[in-house]
C-alpha cells in the first residue's frame, strides 16, 4: 500500500552544524519525486531521515497519518536502493531477494513465489543462484531493485542508484526504473545530482541548496520558469545578463535593446538579471536589429556549434546554434543578437525572485 | 512521544554491549591495575603511602641493572631484526627466489614456536657440551665463543622475531607502486641506492610498527633469558624471581617493578606513535612490484642470504624434532633412535595436552566474540564510551605478559574475588593479551564493509542484532577467524603469563616443556616440543585454508 509522505519543519544538525534548517514538503501518493541538488545540499541527508538512518533534530515526518519519527527502520516498511547497491555478498541473488520476506516471517511457499515473481519482473531469473560478485553493475542494480520492491514497501527510496553505471546503461536503467515505478504504483523518493536524469524520470522535482528547497515543480516548470537564479543555472545552462527594469513602459532593457515583458516590477526603475538559455538567441550578420556583439570564440560539437560572444557591456555569453555547412561565424565577426522573449526569465538583482513568476 | 526522541538515537542493543564490555574491562583490567598500583605504593604493615619499593629498586644496582640489561637486549634485537628482515622482504618482493613459497612457510614456522624452545635447542647445538661446540673442539680444535648471556639471548630472539618484521614489510611493499621504482631507475637511482633512498623511507611507518611489536615481545620474553641468559638477568626474570620467592608475603616490590615496566613500555609506545605518524605517506599501488630474475653475483648473494637466514632460524626446530627420536638414558642422549621419549612424555604429561587445547580453546571463543563486538562498537558506534572501550582494550598491548600474570594474581588472590589457581584466571590472562590484536584485525576487516549493507538489512525489516549476526558477522568472519587462528598459535606457545598463573591442574604444554628442560629431561622436552610444533603446523594449515593464502599479520 503506497502512502503520502508529509514532512513538516524538518531540522537536521550534525553537532553544531545545521544541515537542514527548516524543511516542509509533501510527496504525493504514487508520485515519482526527485530531490535534486549539488553535492552537500542535504538531499541524501533528507532521504536518510525518511528512511530512519539519520536522527531527526526537529519537525515531523508522516507516512499518511502515521508519525514515523521514532519508528525503527525495520518497522517503516520502506524499500531502499543504495548508491553502491549494498547487495549481501555472502548470499546468492535469490537469497538476497528473499531476505526481506523472511524477516517478515512469511510462509515458505509465499517467500519463494514472491521472490520468483520479482526476479522475473527484473529479468534476473537466470542468475538467481549466482553469487553477487559474478554479476555486472547493471545486474546488481536489478537485484537491488527486486530486493527493495519484493517486500511490497509503502515507499521506495533511491539514493543516486545510477551513478555507478556507464552512460549507456544509465539511460537504459532509468527508463526501466520509470516503467517499473508506474507498474508497481509506489510513492518513490529519488536522489540525484544529475539534472538531466531528474527531468527524464520525475513527476516532480525539488531543487535543493544548503538544506533549503529552492523550487518544487514538474520538470517543465522548473526548466522554463525557475524560481530563482540558482535553479535557472543548475537546471540546464543559462546566460545571466545585467539589465534594467523600466517602470514607465514595463519593459526590460539591456544596453540599447529593449524587451517588452510582463514583469511584476514596481513603479520605479531598478536593475534586474536577465536569464537567457544559450539556445534562445538568434544570431545574424545583418544590422537590421539586435544587440551588436563580437564573436570571441567558437567550439564545433557536430550537431551544434557553441559560440562565445561579447556583449557591448563586456559580458561574455554562450550561444548554441545548430551547425551549418557554410557561413558559420568566425572569431572576430560582428553579429547582431535577438532574444526569443517567450522563453526568457527575469530575476531581481539579488537573484532570489523570478519577476515573471507571479504574472 | 516527543520526549523520548533524544533517547532513541543513543540507547539500543549496542549501548548494552558497550556497557558489558566496559564492565568486563573494569573488572578484569582496570581493577587489577589499580590494585597493582596500590600494592606498589602502600606499605602493607602500616597501610600508609610509601615509595620504599621504588627506592629499593633504583638504589640497588642488582635490580636496576636488570633494567639496563633488558634495554640493551631489546634495542639490539629490534635493530638487528629490522636490518635482517627488511632486505629479506625486499628480495622476496623484488626477485625470483628458488623455493620461495616453501621458504616463506619456514619463516612463518620459525616465528611460531615458543622462544625458550629455540633457546633450549641452541644450547643443545652451541652450548658447553653442544653438538657443534664439541664437533669444532674435538675435530678442528676451534673453541666457539660462549652462547650464554647477552649474545645467546640476542641470537635466539633475533632469529625468533625477525619474521614479524618480514611479514610487516612484505605487507607494506605490496602498497609500493612499481612505477615508483621504475621512475627512480629512470632518474638514475637504482640497485642498493634505490632501496635505501626510495624504498626504505616509504616503509618507515611499517618499520616503526613492526619494530614496536618486536620490542614488546623481546622485552617481555621470560623463557629465553631464563634458560640461556645465565648471569645476564633481564627484568622479566627478576619480576618472576621476586614474585615467586615472595608469594604469600610481600607483593609490593613485584608490583613496583611491574609499574616501572608499564611506565617504560608506555613511553616507548607513545614515542613510536609520535614518530610513525610524522613519517607516514598515503600510498595506493596500481601495479604491484613484480619479482624479476636477478643476475650474476647478485642472484648468488640473494639466494645465499635468504637460505642462510632462514636456515639458521629453522635449525633449532629441526634439531628438536631430531632429538625427540633419539635414545635417552637417564637425562642424556645416547646413540640410537627410539620412540621412548614420546612414550615417557605421554605417560608423564597427564592433563597438559588437553589443557593446551582447552584453555586456549575457550580463550579463543571468548576472544572471537569480544573482538567482533568491540570492533563493531568502536568502528560503527563512535562515542565517548566506545572510545574508552577502544583505548582500554589496547592497554594490554603494552603490558608485558609476566606483568599481566602478576597483576591478575595479586588482584584475584584475595576477596572479594578469588580466582587464583583456576582455569578461568588463565583464560582471562590469555584473552587480555590477545584481544588487542584480534580487535585490530577485526576492526580493519569491518572498515572494508560498507555501512550501507547493514542499512539495507534494516530497511528490509531486520532488527539491529539480526543485521549484525546475519549480515555483518558472516562478512567479517574470514578476517576474524584468520586472525583468531594466529592468536591461537600464539596462545598455545605462551609461557610468560602461564608460568605465573598455572597450578598442577592447569599446567599447559609450554609450562611442562619448560619444567622438563629445567629438570634435565631433554628427551621428554623434545618430544613435547615436537607435539607443540605439530599442533602449530596443523593450525597454520587451517589458517591457509580459511584465509585462502592471505597474509599473516600479527
Amino acid at each position: 500500500m503506497s502512502v503520502t509522505i508529509s514532512i513538516k519543519n524538518a531540522k537536521k544538525k550534525y553537532g553544531d552544524v545545521t544541515v537542514i534548517p527548516d524543511l516542509t514538503i509533501e510527496i504525493r501518493d504514487k508520485e515519482f519525486f526527485t530531490l535534486l541538488g549539488p553535492s552537500g545540499c542535504g538531499k541524501t541527508t533528507l532521504l536518510r531521515m525518511i528512511a530512519g538512518f539519520n536522527t531527526v533534530e526537529g519537525g515531523d515526518f508522516y507516512f499518511d497519518d502515521r508519525r514515523i519519527n521514532d519508528m525503527e527502520v525495520s518497522k517503516r516498511n520502506i524499500g531502499m536502493v543504495f548508491q553502491n547497491y549494498a547487495i549481501f555478498p555472502h548470499y546468492t541473488v535469490r537469497q538476497n531477494v528473499e531476505f526481506g520476506l523472511k524477516n517478515r516471517k512469511l510462509p515458505k511457499a509465499e517467500v519463494r513465489n514472491s521472490a520468483a515473481e520479482f526476479l522475473e519482473l527484473m529479468q534476473i531469473s537466470e542468475f538467481k543462484d549466482r553469487m553477487p560478485e559474478r554479476l555486472s553493475g547493471g545486474q546488481q542494480q536489478r537485484v537491488a531493485l527486486a530486493r527493495a520492491l519484493v517486500i511490497k514497501p509503502d515507499v521506495l527510496l533511491m539514493d543516486e542508484p545510477l551513478s555507478n553505471l556507464d552512460a549507456k546503461l544509465r539511460m537504459e536503467m532509468r527508463q526501466a526504473i520509470r516503467n517499473l515505478q508506474r507498474e508497481v504504483g509506489i510513492t518513490t523518493v529519488y536522489v540525484t545530482h544529475d539534472q538531466e536524469e531528474a527531468m527524464a524520470i520525475s513527476d516532480r522535482i525539488a531543487v535543493m541548496r544548503d538544506g533549503v528547497i529552492q523550487h518544487i515543480g514538474t520538470p517543465q516548470e522548473i526548466y522554463h520558469r525557475p524560481k530563482n537564479v540558482f535553479v535557472a543555472s543548475f537546471i540546464g545552462r543559462t546566460n545571466l545578463i545585467d539589465a534594467e527594469y523600466v517602470a514607465s513602459g514595463k519593459t526590460v532593457r539591456t544596453g540599447e535593446y529593449e524587451l517588452p515583458l510582463p514583469v511584476t516590477g514596481g513603479d520605479e526603475d531598478c536593475p534586474v538579471v536577465l536569464s537567457v538559455r544559450p539556445e534562445d538567441f538568434q544570431m545574424g550578420a545583418d544590422a537590421s536589429e539586435g544587440i551588436k556583439s563580437t564573436v570571441v570564440d567558437s567550439v564545433f560539437l557536430g550537431l551544434n556549434t557553441h559560440y562565445y560572444v561579447e556583449l557591448p557591456n563586456r559580458q561574455t555569453i554562450e550561444i548554441i546554434h545548430e551547425s551549418v555547412m557554410e557561413n558559420s561565424f568566425k572569431t572576430g565577426d560582428t553579429v547582431y543578437l535577438s532574444i526569443k522573449t517567450e522563453k526568457i526569465n527575469v530575476f531581481s538583482q539579488d537573484g532570489a525572485r523570478n519577476l515573471l513568476h507571479d504574472v | 512521544m516527543t520526549s523520548d526522541r533524544a533517547n532513541r538515537k543513543t540507547v539500543d542493543v549496542w549501548s548494552l554491549v558497550t556497557l558489558v564490555v566496559l564492565v568486563l574491562y573494569g573488572l578484569f583490567l582496570v581493577y587489577p591495575l589499580v590494585n597493582l598500583f596500590a600494592q606498589a605504593v602502600i606499605d602493607k604493615e602500616s597501610g600508609r603511602f610509601t615509595l620504599s619499593y621504588f627506592h629499593r629498586f633504583f638504589s640497588k644496582p642488582y635490580y636496576f641493572n636488570t633494567l639496563l640489561n633488558s634495554f640493551k637486549v631489546t634495542f639490539s634485537v629490534t635493530i638487528l631484526t629490522v636490518t635482517l628482515a627488511t632486505p629479506l622482504a625486499y628480495f622476496f618482493a623484488r626477485f625470483r627466489i628458488h623455493g620461495k613459497s616453501f621458504v616463506r612457510i619456514l619463516i612463518v614456522l620459525s616465528s611460531m614456536s615458543a622462544p625458550f624452545v629455540g633457546a633450549y635447542s641452541w644450547i643443545l647445538l652451541l652450548g658447553r657440551s653442544g653438538v657443534i661446540t664439541t664437533f669444532f673442539a674435538s675435530f678442528l680444535g676451534i673453541h666457539i665463543p660462549s652462547i650464554y648471556g647477552f649474545a645467546g639471548i640476542l641470537i635466539v630472539l633475533t632469529l625468533q622475531l625477525y619474521p614479524l618484521i618480514f611479514l610487516y614489510v612484505s605487507g607494506a611493499l605490496k602498497n609500493v607502486d612499481n612505477s615508483l621504482l621504475e621512475a627512480s631507475d629512470n632518474l638514475g637511482c637504482s640497485g642498493l641506492k634505490r632501496f635505501l633512498v626510495i624504498v626504505v623511507p616509504l616503509i618507515v611507518p611499517t618499520l616503526f610498527a613492526g619494530g614496536l611489536l618486536v620490542f614488546m615481545r623481546a622485552l617481555a620474553d621470560f623463557g629465553t633469558p631464563m634458560l640461556i641468559g645465565e648471569g645476564y638477568r633481564t627484568f622479566p626474570v627478576t619480576i618472576f624471581n621476586e614474585f615467586i620467592s615472595e608469594t604469600g608475603g610481600d607483593d609490593g616490590f613485584a608490583a613496583a617493578i611491574s609499574i616501572i615496566a608499564i611506565v617504560i613500555t608506555t613511553f616507548v609506545f607513545l614515542a613510536q606513535r609520535y614518530l610513525s605518524t610524522r613519517k607516514s605517506f598515503t600510498m595506493n599501488s596500481m601495479n604491484k612490484i613484480r619479482p624479476v630474475e636477478a643476475k650474476g653475483a647478485a642472484k648468488f648473494f640473494i639466494h645465499l642470504y635468504t637460505y642462510l637466514v632462514v636456515g639458521l632460524s629453522i635449525m633449532p626446530q629441526v634439531y628438536i624434532f631430531y632429538t625427540s627420536f633419539k635414545r635417552v638414558h637417564g637425562t642424556t642422549f645416547v646413540p640410537g633412535y627410539s620412540f621412548q621419549s614420546y612414550v615417557d612424555a605421554f605417560s608423564k604429561v597427564g592433563r597438559t595436552i588437553t589443557n593446551t587445547l582447552i584453555i586456549p580453546g575457550q580463550s579463543l571463543i571468548v576472544i572471537l566474540i569480544l573482538a567482533a563486538l568491540i570492533a563493531y562498537i568502536t568502528v560503527r558506534r563512535r562515542n565517548i564510551f566506545t572510545g574508552i572501550a577502544d583505548s582500554v582494550s589496547m592497554v594490554p598491548y603494552i603490558i608485558p605478559g609476566s606483568v599481566i600474570g602478576i597483576t591478575l594474581l595479586i588482584a584475584f588472590d584475595k576477596p572479594p574475588i578469588i580466582l587464583s589457581g583456576t582455569m578461568l584466571i588463565m583464560i582471562i590472562g590469555l584473552v587480555l593479551r590477545r584481544l588487542p590484536y584480534t580487535i585490530r584485525s577485526s576492526a580493519a576487516t569491518l572498515q572494508q564493509i560498507p555501512l550501507n549493507i547493514e542499512e539495507a538489512a534494516l530497511s528490509l525489516g531486520s532488527s539491529k542484532l539480526k543485521a549484525f549476526y546475519k549480515i555483518t558477522m558472516p562478512m567479517m568472519a574470514a578476517g576474524i577467524v584468520a586472525g583468531a587462528i594466529l592468536s591461537w598459535v600464539t596462545m598455545i606457545s605462551e609461557l610468560s603469563t602461564a608460568i605465573l598463573l598455572y597450578v598442577g591442574r592447569t599446567k599447559t604444554l609450554t609450562v611442562e616443556i619448560y619444567t622438563q628442560i629445567i629438570r634435565g629431561n631433554y628427551g621428554i622436552a623434545a618430544a613435547l616440543a615436537t607435539i607443540l610444533a605439530v599442533l602449530t603446523v596443523l593450525s597454520l594449515l587451517v589458517f591457509n585454508r580459511i584465509s585462502r593464502g592471505g597474509d599473516i599479520s600479527m
